[in-house]
């Protein structure tokens, strides 16, 4: 844009803006951006540590009969591995992009409830400090991640590393309904003049139905925690069957939160790629309308299938068909945006840029994790392979090849904006394609461990062949996986320190976050643009009287 | 569009809501399958409890004539019912506390069984919320009696009010599933 004050065109980096300057202005600050990045680099923090758990656990199962750690050991390092990468990693990065972006693409100054927006972030850092405070307080969670009853009872698990598991989930869902709160009436109240609901661009309609997904999840979760830590600080018994408690209701009540969680973890990518596969493929998305239904029907049907967690758990016939049938119409409205999506590419003039890249291996990883998720629902199948290796296989496809990939794809679309400075395309592609191999690679063969009876949460196995090469091959490209992600971090610091001015614009995107400057000023827009249609900076370029939808 | 703060408030409460409800079934799934029923009959006294709930009831009533009076500038009025308002919570706590009392001098606690565990995690937690509310209401009260002209704002007085009904609406279920349930 050409109409830009001069005053913010000496701004093309972070260190330009004065108002970001030192430790106490990213302490107190309530500028959403400002909390976005904290929450993204936090975020990544916890990856990289997450990240060097999962390799610990690779180098233990290199080999059969491994005496690289004991089995309690990792047993913590399995759980705080899930629990890191779930709660400490992927939920407060899809926070950050949301806090971030949604204010600046519906052409606001700031989120509905600035402070709030700041408690938010900070219970989750405290919270998460309180989780790894556990392993010099007598001993990390050992679990899992979804800590089953009476596993997690007083009377086999004596160290307090489940206390400070349940205390520091507590902490961190009071700040997720927070942040979710004031993601939706950001949404509804602070869209710009002519923004419509019907004109948003998709990826808000992923995180407003997401944030719904979050209030009214967490709570199951957080009562189930209170629960929990009853029975160990007041000895109540909600989960001890020796006191007639019933450890099943644990299951149902985490489930219940559990399935719409993994929701929560893949509707943002869902609205990353939504973003970033239109303005690479020079197309109008595909199926607008569709692809937000879709959400909706995603959305109230995730709270309809949590049974499919617990078909090994002996319930009657009927529950077990019901539940099964819902898991896979759910399907359903998830492959109707991998169609939307692949028909925007469609006869498209694609630039595959390092973002496009990850967005493209998104597509084909998630249906991957899906299909393996689809064949979970038919119950013969689960109860064969149900806690085998074949679910780590299927959660690290949807988790890792799918929201991460998506993530990533997000990074390299928006670090631009955020930082003013363009990644290296060249590195990029490195930097993607040792992903896609470390990725694959460490997980594709775990299909096949699965099948042939490796169960998960082993410290260790014998050697009865395939298991020993599977393993072996794995943990190999564990390491390749890890050097993408150095690859990244080198990546990034060069940008940072001497990366191509980005400009306002790179990548001729048409939402409003373009419509700024890179990175933009304190409260985003000099002048909100007049919103006719569903791409505003299109509009603006070609002067169309009346704009599109 | 209606306006943030009751926006939030009301989002807030949907989400209480869903908390609310897994504990209030996690005591009616161990009522249906032991004998949670006839413990809760013979431990609780709910005569007492239900001139407690009256007095909770009633505050509801009279924060939403505070509100009403707030509106159309009976400041004096609505300082009166405002303090009634948190009078009446009072006496419904202190009910609670006198009811726990006793049930903790006739052994039943919360490690006593799963009558204990569920009856003391749920109106317990009500309990926090009632508490929680009063110091939202003391503040409006505060800002009544020594605030500006136009403090409080009716928008934080619709706030509050909404959190206070919800509580309110809460424990009617509360009472009807731990009290009543036990002799039907
Ligand atoms: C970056 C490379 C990663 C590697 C090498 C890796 C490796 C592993 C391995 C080997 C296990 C199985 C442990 C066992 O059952 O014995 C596991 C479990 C798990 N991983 Fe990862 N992982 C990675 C990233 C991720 C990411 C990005 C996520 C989520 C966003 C994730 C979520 C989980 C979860 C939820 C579990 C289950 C933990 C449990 O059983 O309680 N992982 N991972
Ligand atoms: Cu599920």
């Amino acid at each position: 844009m050409s109409e830009e004050s001069p005053a913010n065109r000496a701004i093309t980096s972070l260190a330009d803006m004065k108002e970001y300057r030192g430790m106490l202005s990213w302490i107190t600050s309530v500028d959403h951006k400002q909390i976005g990045i904290l929450y993204i680099v936090s975020a990544f923090v916890f990856f990289l540590v997450g990240l060097g758990l999962a390799l610990a656990m690779r180098i233990q199962l290199m080999v059969p009969v491994s005496h690289f750690m004991s089995p309690g050991a990792y047993n913590q390092i399995f759980t705080m591995h899930g629990t890191t990468m779930v709660f400490l990693m992927a939920m407060p990065l899809l926070f950050g992009f949301s806090v971030y972006f949604v204010p600046l693409m519906i052409g606001a100054r700031d989120m509905a409830f600035p402070r709030l927006n700041a408690l938010g972030y900070w219970l989750y850092l405290f919270g998460a400090l309180m989780m790894y405070f556990s392993f010099v307080a007598g001993g990390a969670p050992d679990a899992g991640w979804f800590s089953y009853a009476p596993l997690t009872e007083k009377g086999y698990s004596s160290s307090p590393g489940i206390d400070y598991w349940a205390l520091s989930l507590l902490v961190m869902g009071a700040g997720s309904v927070a942040t979710g709160i004031n993601l939706i009436v950001t949404v509804l109240t602070l869209r710009a003049p002519g923004m419509t609901l019907t004109r948003t661009p998709l990826f808000i309609w992923m995180i407003f139905f997401n944030a719904f997904l979050v209030i009214l999840s967490l709570p199951a979760l957080n009562a189930a925690l209170v629960m929990i830590l009853a029975d160990r600080q007041l000895n109540a018994h909600f989960f001890s069957p020796a006191h007639g408690g019933s450890a099943l209701l644990w299951q149902n009540y985490f489930w219940l939160f559990g399935h719409p969680e993994v929701y929560i973890l893949v509707l943002p990518a869902f609205g990353v790629i939504s973003e970033v596969i239109p303005v690479f493929s020079r197309k109008v998305i595909y199926g607008y309308g569709f692809l937000a239904a879709s959400t909706i029907a995603i959305a109230f049907l995730s709270y309809g299938v949590w049974i499919h967690h617990m078909f090994a758990t002996g319930m009657s016939y009927v529950i077990l068909y019901v539940f099964a049938g819902s898991s896979m119409l759910i399907a359903i409205p998830t492959g109707i945006k991998i169609f939307n999506w692949i028909a925007t590419m469609w006869g498209g003039s694609i630039r595959f840029t390092t973002a496009m890249l990850f967005a493209t291996a998104f597509q084909i990883q998630f249906t991957v994790g899906g299909l393996s998720g689809v064949a979970f629902a038919a119950i013969p199948i689960d109860w064969q392979l149900t806690d085998s290796y074949f679910v780590v296989a299927h959660i690290h496809y949807v988790l890792l090849g799918g929201t991460l990939f998506a993530m990533f794809a997000g990074t390299y679309y928006w670090f631009p904006k955020v930082t003013g400075r363009l990644l290296s395309e060249k590195i990029g592609k490195l930097h993607f394609w040792l992903m896609v191999l470390g990725f694959n690679g460490t997980f594709f063969g775990m299909h096949w461990l699965g099948i042939a009876g490796m169960p998960r949460r082993a410290y260790t196995y014998l050697d009865r062949p395939p298991l020993g090469t599977l393993h072996l091959i794995s943990s190999l490209f564990a390491f390749v996986l890890a050097l993408a992600i150095l690859v990244f971090l080198w990546n990034v610091a060069r940008s940072l320190l001497k990366g191509e001015v980005a400009g306002d614009n790179p990548w001729g995107g048409w939402t409003l976050e373009w419509a700024t400057t890179s990175p933009p000023p304190v409260e985003n827009f000099d002048r909100v643009p007049s919103v006719r249609g569903r791409r505003p900076l299109w509009d603006l370029a070609h002067k169309t009287e009346g704009g599109q939808p | 569009m209606m306006e943030r703060n009751k926006m939030g408030m009301i989002l807030f409460l949907l989400s209480e809501a869903v908390f609310f409800l897994l504990l209030i079934l996690a005591y009616a799934f161990y009522h249906t399958s032991g004998e949670l029923g006839t413990q809760a009959a013979n431990a609780l006294d709910v005569v007492k409890s239900a001139l407690f709930s009256v007095a909770l009831l009633s505050s509801s009533i009279t924060l939403w004539q505070a509100d009403v009076c707030l509106k159309s500038g009976g400041r004096s009025q609505a300082r009166l019912l405002l303090a009634a308002t948190i009078l009446l919570g009072l006496i419904f706590l202190i009910g609670q506390g006198t009811e726990y009392a006793h049930l903790l001098r006739e052994h039943v606690t919360i490690s006593r069984n799963l009558f204990g565990t569920t009856f003391f995690t749920l109106t317990g937690f009500h309990g926090l919320h009632v508490a929680v509310g009063l110091a939202l209401l003391l503040i409006l009260l505060g800002l009544a009696v020594i605030g500006t002209s136009r403090e409080p704002t009716s928008l934080a007085m619709e706030a509050i009010s909404f959190y206070w009904h919800f509580v309110d609406g809460v424990w009617v279920v509360i009472f009807a599933v731990v009290y009543l349930w036990g002799y039907v």
